[in-house]
């Protein structure tokens, strides 16, 4: 019992070194550029424990010491940031998702309990961009990675101006989602526009055709990435198991089935993480190519859980739109906050249940 | 073999083919940039009758007033270099502190960075924003609408997949060339700088390009941290300020978006190889 107060004592007494270091840290700078000493620690005085404690393990020059201080100095930039940016409104928000806190009454929020995400659940439009985020990432998944492959397939084939190729399906991902989506946007309103047929009205105007224009959006952006990734892992299948199963007469889809897709199921399961992830993360390219998306009615699947048989909503209200709607056009920033913690445990839950999956698939070299 | 030699040229058709395709908007952008707002709207899809039209049209976007693009496009340079050299040196740092000291207790700083990994951004920017209001009130010192409070944000963002890289990276290097150094009379934040971050290099330059991808392009956090029509804005912001205000003037918005693409474009021709590289090793880790 006496050695864990002691260890106690000294944890404390750590903590509180820590946030000294950095001032400890500026008199010694002064003392450099003044050449003078201003904070001496006599080695040799006689000290009670806590003060040896204090000397041996943080101020002194043992090599402890030193060591026990750079690690506080290195540590401390990113950490900090981390934890002051990142971690402290990551927990702040489970708490005023709690709260009734809206644009007007910030600071002087009440605690309401779960009412927050009893709101969220009686929300029909939350649950027509979660349905809709969902049908989105699954085509999303499908056609990025499909498109990825046959294009990893395609430029890792004997082609003279195979580097070229590939230089140019990664192009559009240099370029930013909201930028890309003004681009797409003039193709839709103006170019496709211009052909006529089934291009005008422009297809951004119909709920449907949107919801198509942006799956090709994305995979025009998306999908050269992930080709980097496939690209990867074919090159890293070994030469030997080709020519052995050419030589035992496997043609082309066969060797496609057996050799070449288990030996890239660890790129694909990185490639479905990723593509995953954006899919539920995507946020600019909708913003720049329709702002949400045209009016469109709820589906009846929607409806008939939230007994609503009409019903308008926008048709590319995927959930990161609607957070940042509900918060900033709304105000209604508790329920936001609900919404984004509702979000994230989704997206977990979803993206560990695929690794694990595809993990189980993979074949070890 | 001739059967062989008809395959590959069929692929090479297809590749190129689809290379087309896929640079097809790049030229839309490219030849409408290149006309004014009348032959915009009449044929997107011709040539343009005077290409020094582009000249004209970027003239404008820097002319206008309300747009601030010049200030928007260093801004977007001053804020990405900043962020960029931060997080890596920081990361670095930190990650081999924490690999160097086998303890408890950086084992647990280092999960705690992890776990910032599978935070997404929306379940943090609410509360980021509020913080960041309560801390002006705190401590009297701006955070929105400045720089060191995007770019701390940036830090605190990026830091999490910086240290797991490093700290991947740092694990192989071996022991004795540090020891070596100390023998040598290097005190420890020398061996850092003097040994362990050259070493660092080429995991140094995998974070630039996926950090730098992700912060020049980045729109949400730049949105709510500067705002839009601040004094400080990127050049997202800077081209959706002009895309929300002049909606039917097309030749000035692809202008704006070829010059906001136009650099990491002419960067990737040139570092072609250290991009692609970086983006995908990034992404297997």
């Amino acid at each position: 019992m006496r050695n864990f107060g002691n260890k106690l004592l000294y944890f404390l007494i750590s903590f509180i070194i820590i946030l000294i270091l950095p001032f400890i840290l500026i008199i010694r700078i002064f003392e450099k550029i003044i050449k003078k000493d201003i904070l001496v620690f006599d080695k040799n005085k006689e000290r009670t424990p806590v003060g040896r404690f204090i000397h041996d393990k943080w101020l002194g020059e043992s090599y402890s010491a030193q060591n026990n201080r750079v690690f506080v100095y290195f540590l401390f930039p990113s950490f900090g940031a981390f934890l002051l940016f990142v971690a402290l409104p990551f927990l702040q928000g489970f708490y005023f998702s709690l709260t009734d806190w809206t644009g007007l009454n910030t600071g002087s929020e009440k605690f309401v309990r779960f009412d927050n995400y009893i709101s969220i659940f009686k929300d029909y439009k939350f649950g027509y961009s979660f349905y809709r985020t969902a049908i989105y990432a699954i085509f999303n998944i499908i056609l990025i990675n499909v498109v990825a492959f046959s294009l990893a397939s395609l430029v890792t084939q004997n082609l003279k101006g195979k580097n070229f190729y590939r230089a140019g399906f990664f192009m559009p991902n240099l370029i930013g989602g909201l930028v890309l989506g003004y681009i797409w946007k003039f193709i839709f309103d103006k170019v496709l526009f211009s052909f006529g047929g089934m291009f005008a009205p422009s297809l951004l105007i119909d709920g449907q055709s949107a919801f198509i224009a942006l799956l090709v959006v994305v995979t025009w952006q998306y999908a050269g990435y992930i080709m980097m990734i496939y690209i990867a892992a074919i090159q890293n299948i070994p030469q030997d198991l080709i020519e052995a199963s050419q030589i035992d007469g496997a043609n082309a889809w066969q060797r496609l089935k057996n050799i070449t897709m288990p030996l890239v199921a660890q790129a694909f399961t990185v490639a479905m993480f990723l593509t995953l992830v954006t899919a539920f993360k995507q946020f600019d390219t909708v913003v720049s190519l329709t702002q949400g998306g045209p009016a469109t009615l709820l589906p009846e699947v929607i409806g008939s859980i939230y007994n609503r048989s009409f019903a308008v909503v926008k048709s590319l209200d995927l959930i990161s739109i609607n957070i940042y709607d509900e918060a900033f056009t709304y105000n209604s920033l508790g329920i936001g906050q609900a919404k984004a913690i509702l979000f994230f445990i989704i997206l977990l839950a979803i993206a560990l249940i695929q690794v694990y999956y595809n993990k189980k698939r993979e074949v070890e070299l | 073999m001739k059967t062989r030699n008809f395959k590959l040229i069929i692929l090479e058709v297809l590749g190129a083919a689809l290379l087309l395709l896929f640079a097809t908007p790049f030229f839309v952008v490219l030849i409408n940039a290149s006309k004014n707002a009348v032959e915009v709207k009449d044929f997107p899809l011709s040539l343009p009758d005077k290409p020094l039209q582009l000249f004209l049209n970027i003239a404008e976007v820097f002319g206008r007033d309300n747009i601030n693009y010049l200030s928007s496009f260093l801004n977007s340079i001053i804020i990405t270099t900043i962020s960029l050299i931060a997080i890596g040196v920081f990361s670095a740092m930190a990650a081999w502190v924490l690999v160097r000291t086998k303890k408890t207790y950086s084992f647990v700083i280092f999960m705690i960075f992890l776990s910032g990994m599978v935070l997404p951004f929306q379940v943090v920017m609410l509360p980021l924003v509020r913080l960041m209001k309560t801390l002006k009130d705190i401590t009297g010192i701006p955070f929105k609408d400045t720089y060191h409070g995007i770019i701390l944000a940036y830090i605190g963002f990026g830091a999490p997949l910086s240290v797991f890289l490093f700290h991947g990276f740092i694990k192989s290097i071996p022991m004795d060339i540090e020891e070596a150094a100390i023998i040598d009379g290097c005190s420890k934040p020398q061996v850092f700088f003097k040994i362990i971050l050259p070493i660092l290099k080429p995991i140094f330059v995998t974070l630039l390009v996926l950090n730098g991808m992700w912060i020049w392009n980045d729109y949400l956090l730049p949105l709510l941290v500067l705002g839009t029509g601040g004094d400080i804005q990127t050049l997202p912001l800077s081209v959706a300020f002009l895309a929300g205000n002049y909606e039917k003037e097309w030749s000035l918005i692809l202008t704006s978006v070829l010059m906001a693409a136009a650099p990491v474009v002419i960067l990737f021709l040139f570092a072609q190889k250290h991009i692609i590289k970086g983006m995908t090793s990034g992404a297997i880790k």
